[in-house]
């Protein structure tokens, strides 16, 4: 009996010896996700842009990238992520639970979910804020004209509070019929039965395509919140959320130092030190986060930058045509903006 | 004089019983001391905030039906009031249709007109043979597209309104001196159940039958009737106007409710048909013909003599539907009424992020609401039950 103990303790510390590299203080997370041979991702049930199967069943989207960058630097594959699709209202239960290894989900960064519910937020995806879309021939023009409408919104979100806030700034009143799905709610809202859906104004312009007749519908003006979307590991694992971040800053500065999935080979030779720091020609970075040399190289060739990501999702390269805003690079009056690699 | 025989202390049939038993229950301790702990250890490691202070913090959300004075400044114990109220209210609802409809369908299918047991075995087989949570969205969606915008409501007298954003109706507003319409109202019904019960104890005694519907139902209307007319009707009602987007004033019954209660009402109702007749086949054939011998019509038949011996029968699974209605309540979330688990194991859970306690506090209620309706169920049954003489 004590020797069979023995030996698993003596078998177990050499695995661990085997797979931890030179620099990295163990991460028990990344430990699970080389033994499962895939990545678990919580991504949203379907919103077009972010997270959303297509005609085959392959999921695409913003939030889906962030996913398979993840799995192209631990893997090299982009292919090995399994999505679990996840509605807003359990979404922290499940991350909290375990059922995945990080929760991609156009989730809000508050500091309930930040200190209360134990995320641990890795960055900012995507800058959002929260608006309304209403029927063209309820000719309102602005969000101030909603006095006793009833508004259809996800139960479980920032944007049920933000509602609250807004009609009770304003002195307005109004009914909120909180469904728990996404396909119920827009489902609700084409068939009348309120007179504005509220979500984040990404959210607006991705479900407004699955409405009968798109074009009957208008998002108005007013942003009434501030909505950094970001995606969340748990806490109590460091190792595991710094190589989560640092996969998300790899994408920003890749954009910012013009690194491309098309040139990234060509980029390897660059003379630009920062450039050659980035794709681990130089330095022992991606050793650091328990991955290896070319960790950015992987991800940017399997996925690509930031700016390529935005624009194939939810930029003009796709039916949403959301302009980059707020998510430009610093450098291009926007807010996005990573720390060096150094 | 034979030994005793001896046998050893440890193989005593007694000891063994004992041992087994203490291992059992250490076996259980232990398996959730495991689960306590482990969920204890991983609360702490991932920082997630505990314990029941979250009830007294301030909700910050709106709840579109509340039967308690709400607003978005209320705190989290106050939705879950909130949350257990519209949960009961369906409940109720959905019981007594479920009830009513149950019966009559029951003994329908039992009915020898032809067309009439069709339709009863049909609605059983259809409705109870297809998931509650698709005949939830079926009502739902369906009700929706079938009812007009708020601006071409269909009006009745210019009180009663519906619309695809719910019912509207008058709502009674009390004025003073309304007490005293109260008071007489009061008095009218005890009188009327003076009266009915001396009614019947001449029935038992000589056996002779006196109508009572009309004497106890002047007794219900005429006192009030006459009380409202001495204090000048104080009574009056806030009728419902459109202004705006949506009618203001009266109640509303939102059209969430009356899907859910609807398809909780139907589904269970074909269960409850099924055991009516069940109940009714399961008394014996002889007394039914003891009741034609006795020259009672087929109302009283059925009144007087199949369904009291049938109700010994019905009330065990009776109240088995009555908590499955109760506990199917909780689908209500997929079409946004506003019940417990939406408001409170729902938005308060995904704000607070405290699974556990919620989850806890939740199934607390609902084993309560259920031990309630069984307790109630139980002696009502103990009434009925054939007593043994």
């Amino acid at each position: 009996m004590r020797s069979t103990i023995m030996r698993f303790a003596a078998l177990a510390v050499a695995g661990m010896l085997a797979l931890a590299p030179a620099f990295a203080a163990p991460s028990p997370t990344l430990a699970k996700v080389k033994k499962n041979g895939f990545l678990r991702c919580g991504v949203n049930e379907g919103l077009p842009g972010f997270s959303v199967p297509d005609t085959k069943g392959e999921w695409a989207g913003m939030d889906v990238d962030f996913c398979r960058a993840i799995a192209a630097a631990i893997f090299n594959d982009p292919k090995k992520v399994r999505f679990f699709p996840t509605s807003a209202k359990v979404r922290f239960t499940a991350l909290q639970a375990g059922d995945f290894d990080v929760l991609s989900r156009n989730t809000t960064w508050t500091i309930s979910r930040d200190v209360q519910i134990g995320l641990e937020f890795i960055g900012v995806m995507y800058f959002d804020g929260q608006g309304f879309m209403v029927p063209k021939s309820a000719k309102v023009t602005s969000a101030r004209q909603l006095d006793g409408a009833s508004v259809c919104t996800n139960t479980g979100t920032t944007t049920e509070l933000n509602l609250a806030d807004y009609f009770r700034a304003n002195k307005m009143k109004y009914k909120v019929i909180a469904f728990e799905r996404n396909n119920e709610v827009i489902s609700a809202y084409d068939k009348g039965r309120c007179d504005a859906y509220t979500t984040d104004a990404s959210g607006l312009y991705a479900e407004r395509l699955k409405l009968t007749k798109p074009d009957d519908h208008i998002v108005l003006p007013e942003i009434i919140s501030k909505e950094p979307l970001g995606p969340a590991v748990n806490q109590g694992d460091q190792p595991w959320g710094d190589l989560v971040r640092w996969t998300f800053f790899a994408m920003l500065n890749a954009e910012e130092l013009g690194v491309t999935s098309k040139n990234v080979d060509q980029m390897l030779k660059s003379p630009n030190p920062e450039v050659r720091r980035l794709l681990g020609v130089e330095g022992a970075f991606g050793e650091s986060l328990g991955l290896t040399k070319d960790w950015a190289v992987r991800i940017v060739r399997h996925v690509g930058n930031y700016g390529e990501v935005f624009e194939r999702n939810v930029g003009q390269g796709s039916p949403l045509k959301i302009k980059r805003g707020m998510n430009a690079l610093h450098t291009k009056g926007g807010l996005q903006y990573a720390p060096p690699v150094r | 004089m034979a030994t005793p025989l001896r046998i050893a202390w440890w193989r005593r049939r007694r000891t063994r019983d004992l041992l087994f038993q203490a291992a059992l229950i250490a076996g259980v301790l232990l398996l959730f001391g495991i689960m306590a702990n482990n969920a204890i250890q991983t609360v702490e490691r991932q920082h997630i905030a505990t314990g029941f202070g979250f009830l007294d913090h301030t909700a910050g959300f709106d709840v579109v039906q509340t039967l308690v004075r709400y607003d978005e400044t209320s705190t989290y114990g106050r939705v879950l009031l909130v949350g257990i109220l519209n949960t009961l209210l369906v409940a109720a609802i959905g019981i007594v249709l479920a009830t009513l409809l149950g019966f009559l369908v029951g003994i329908g299918q039992l009915s020898s007109n032809w067309l009439v047991a069709r339709l009863a075995r049909s609605f059983v087989e259809i409705v109870r043979n297809l998931p509650l949570l698709l005949q939830i969205f079926f009502w739902y969606f369906a009700v929706l597209r079938a009812l007009p915008g708020p601006r071409e409501s269909w009006g009745v007298a210019d009180a009663v309104f519906l619309n695809n954003r719910g019912l509207y109706l008058p709502a009674p507003v009390a004025e003073s001196g309304f007490g005293f319409v109260m008071l007489a109202f009061a008095a009218g019904a005890i009188a009327s159940i003076f009266m009915f019960l001396r009614a019947k104890a001449v029935r038992e005694r000589t056996g002779r039958v006196s109508p009572v519907a009309p004497g106890t139902t002047a007794l219900l209307v005429v006192p009030a009737l006459l009380a409202s007319a001495a204090a000048g009707f104080p009574m009056s009602f806030s009728v419902p106007a459109l202004s705006g987007f949506n009618f203001q004033g009266g109640i509303v019954v939102l059209p969430e409710m009356m899907a859910l209660v609807v398809a909780l009402a139907t589904y269970t109702a074909s269960y409850i048909a099924e055991i009516v007749r069940a109940g009714i086949e399961g008394v014996a054939r002889g007394q039914t013909e003891a009741a034609q011998a006795l020259g009672l019509n087929r109302g009283q038949m059925l009144r007087l003599v199949i369904v009291p011996q049938a109700m010994r029968q019905i009330i065990p699974p009776l109240t088995s539907q009555y908590l499955n209605l109760t506990k199917n309540s909780s689908l209500a979330v997929a079409i946004a009424y506003p019940d417990l688990v939406s408001v409170f194991a729902g938005t308060t859970l995904s704000q607070t992020g405290q699974a556990i306690e919620i989850i806890a506090i939740t199934m607390a209620v609902y084993l309560t609401l259920s031990l309630l309706t069984s307790a109630f169920m139980n002696w009502y049954n103990a009434r009925v039950a054939l007593t043994e003489r």
